[in-house]
């Protein structure tokens, strides 16, 4: 591996937990975990840095979290939080980053609507797909259950896909041979 | 000053970070295979009594759980409506229990120490190509970046801030993006001209 | 000696410097000119971080082509912006990268890195947060990165230009007391009386190479 690839998956990385110091949204009255920025940085490691180094990025920055750095929105982190009710939904990030790098490989450069398909799949429902069986299993709640509770987080996630895919197409503008 | 760790001299200080982690491995599974709630509640307070034994207060599990409460009353009060309140504090309470022991790990193991801990066990993986000097550099540079992507958002927030753009997240993604990329390939110059061969 | 011998360069279509020929074998020099000159490209070239188009840059007989690593042994670079030099997120963690790739001992590098934060009045910094450092200690420190590699000579892109006025006369200061050769590409042309020879870039190509009194007001005249 090349030290640019190095840099970049330090750097994807950096960015994930640069993007938890966002100030989160919080909303139904904080009955649920507040929506942080922090995806965004998932989705764009995959779509910018691509599949290998988006998922080692993330790999990277998952095995941070647990080794006790407190680098997930509101400064948590450590073991805790991975074992928890959210901690599906952090394991996935790398697989997602991957998934996205190799889908928006596969047709760099697309148009608008394309991309934030390719992010939506794998930073939206693959995330889903892994953050919720996990959040059922940890809560005994049932698949249905923990699907319902996510429905609120939908609209911030596909919020985030715009922004991801606005800034992914903007960087591979600025950087065509990155 | 980016750590978890709280400073201290207990038994659970001085144990490696490799056997805490198997310890932590073996109670989670346990936690999750027992099905009983005076078990579960045998376990927390266990875990509790810990806490002491580690030179760590009660205000520190407390701020463990803090951050949890809401989706612990969520998960709770769903529990009780659907399946009755037995079940509702057999699972929130394993839950604390869970993530009050993966806690003390944290609180007592120092970051770098279970980061050399993780490099060390990644040189097993050495046969699939992993090479650990380079997970090394990995880290350290995503260490050192963090603090600089803080203060490139910093700045760029308030240079937005003055044409009135704060509030808008693309304003503010854009530029950092750009400038994160920037300084990647500035810094991959300066790491080959310090004599660095990957 | 580096000699630089008709090196072109260019990014695909865009031609950045072209036909150069120079033998730099003054203790000081400084390459001025506007952005987009060429000269951090030019500045880049030395050390090898830049292969030419055409041509060949040679540093003391050594080809930067064939002799990539023995010339950035020899030839230290510093950026323009520390953040994007210093690698590691502690002081003496940041100093011992240079030296472990080049195979020094443990011993080695403990004195050396004793050696220049006292030469630079940071040694109670030596377990510091680098982001915690002022913008002029944080180039000190990329200059202390480089210098204890031992190199020959030290080629700093516009090391200055992101101080303010106390720190670019500390850091002037410093570079001012090096032993090794310096090549300098600057904007701040207050700092380069001193230097034995002053080039003019302008459009990737050498347009004054003379005594500072002589080509800075050349330049100066020729952008105003």
């Amino acid at each position: 591996m090349d030290t640019k690839s190095i840099v970049y998956i330090a750097l994807f990385a950096a960015l994930t937990a640069a993007l938890g110091l966002m100030p989160p949204i919080s909303f139904a009255g904080l009955a649920l975990p507040p929506i942080t920025a922090q995806s965004l940085g998932v989705m764009l490691a995959g779509a910018v840095a691509g599949p290998r180094r988006g998922g080692l990025a993330l790999l990277l920055f998952v095995a941070l979290v647990a080794a006790g750095l407190p680098l997930l929105a509101g400064g948590r982190g450590g073991i805790g939080v991975i074992l928890g009710t959210s901690g599906g939904f952090i394991l996935s990030w790398p697989i997602c980053a991957a998934v996205i790098g190799i889908l928006v490989a596969k047709a760099p450069n697309a148009g608008f609507v394309p991309m934030a398909v390719s992010i939506a799949l794998g930073g939206l429902v693959l995330m889903y797909a892994v953050g919720i069986p996990w959040m059922a299993f940890v809560g005994k709640l049932g698949l249905m259950k923990s699907l319902t509770i996510m429905v609120a987080y939908i609209p911030g996630d596909l919020v985030k896909v715009v922004l991801a895919t606005i800034v992914a197409r903007g960087l591979r503008r600025a950087y065509p041979n990155l | 000053m980016l750590d978890l760790y709280s400073p201290g001299t207990s038994p659970l200080h001085r144990l490696s970070p490799g056997p805490k982690m198997l310890v932590l491995m073996i109670g989670a599974t346990a936690l999750f295979l027992n099905e009983s709630l005076p078990i579960t509640v045998g376990a927390l307070c266990g875990v509790l009594l810990l806490y002491p034994v580690a030179q760590l207060t009660l205000k520190q599990a407390w701020q463990q759980i803090r951050p949890l409460l809401w989706i612990f009353a969520l998960f709770f009060a769903l529990q009780w409506w659907f399946s009755g309140i037995a079940l509702a504090a057999y699972v929130v309470l394993r839950l604390a229990a869970l993530i009050l022991l993966a806690s003390l790990v944290t609180l007592t193991t120092r970051s770098s120490d279970m980061i050399e801990t993780m490099t060390w066990a990644l040189g097993f993986l050495r046969p699939l190509g992993v090479n650990p000097a380079k997970v090394g550099l990995a880290i350290s540079l995503a260490l050192r970046f963090i603090p600089v992507l803080a203060q490139i958002a910093q700045e760029v927030r308030e240079a937005q801030k003055a044409r009135g753009l704060e509030r808008s997240v693309l304003a503010v993604a854009m530029p950092v993006a750009i400038r994160t990329i920037k300084m990647a390939d500035d810094i991959s110059d300066a790491i080959e001209s310090r004599g660095y061969r990957p | 000696m580096i000699e630089i011998t008709n090196v072109s360069l260019a990014y695909g279509q865009r031609t950045v410097l072209r036909d150069i020929s120079l033998t730099l074998s003054e203790r000081r020099i400084a390459i001025v000119g506007a952005n987009g000159s060429g000269k951090s490209s030019f500045a880049r070239l030395l050390n090898g971080l830049l292969l030419p188009s055409e041509g060949t840059v040679k540093v003391d007989g050594l080809d930067t082509r064939s002799h990539g690593k023995d010339v950035r042994r020899k030839v230290g670079f510093v950026f323009q912006n520390p953040d994007n030099q210093i690698v590691f997120p502690v002081v003496e963690e940041d100093l011992a990268f240079g030296m472990k790739n080049l195979g020094f001992t443990k011993d080695t590098i403990a004195a050396k890195t004793t050696e220049i934060l006292t030469r630079y009045d940071m040694l109670d910094l030596r377990e510091h947060p680098a982001h915690l450092l002022s913008g002029g200690q944080k180039q000190l420190l990329a200059i202390s990165g480089v210098l204890v590699m031992d190199p020959a000579y030290v080629v700093l892109d516009e090391p200055t230009t992101l101080l303010d006025l106390r720190n670019k006369r500390r850091i002037t200061r410093a570079i001012d007391a090096l032993d090794q050769t310096v090549i300098i590409a600057s904007h701040d042309l207050d700092l380069l009386g001193d230097y034995d020879r002053v080039i003019v870039f302008d459009e990737g190509g050498i347009v004054a190479d003379d005594v500072p009194g002589k080509a800075i007001p050349f330049y100066v005249n020729r952008m105003s």
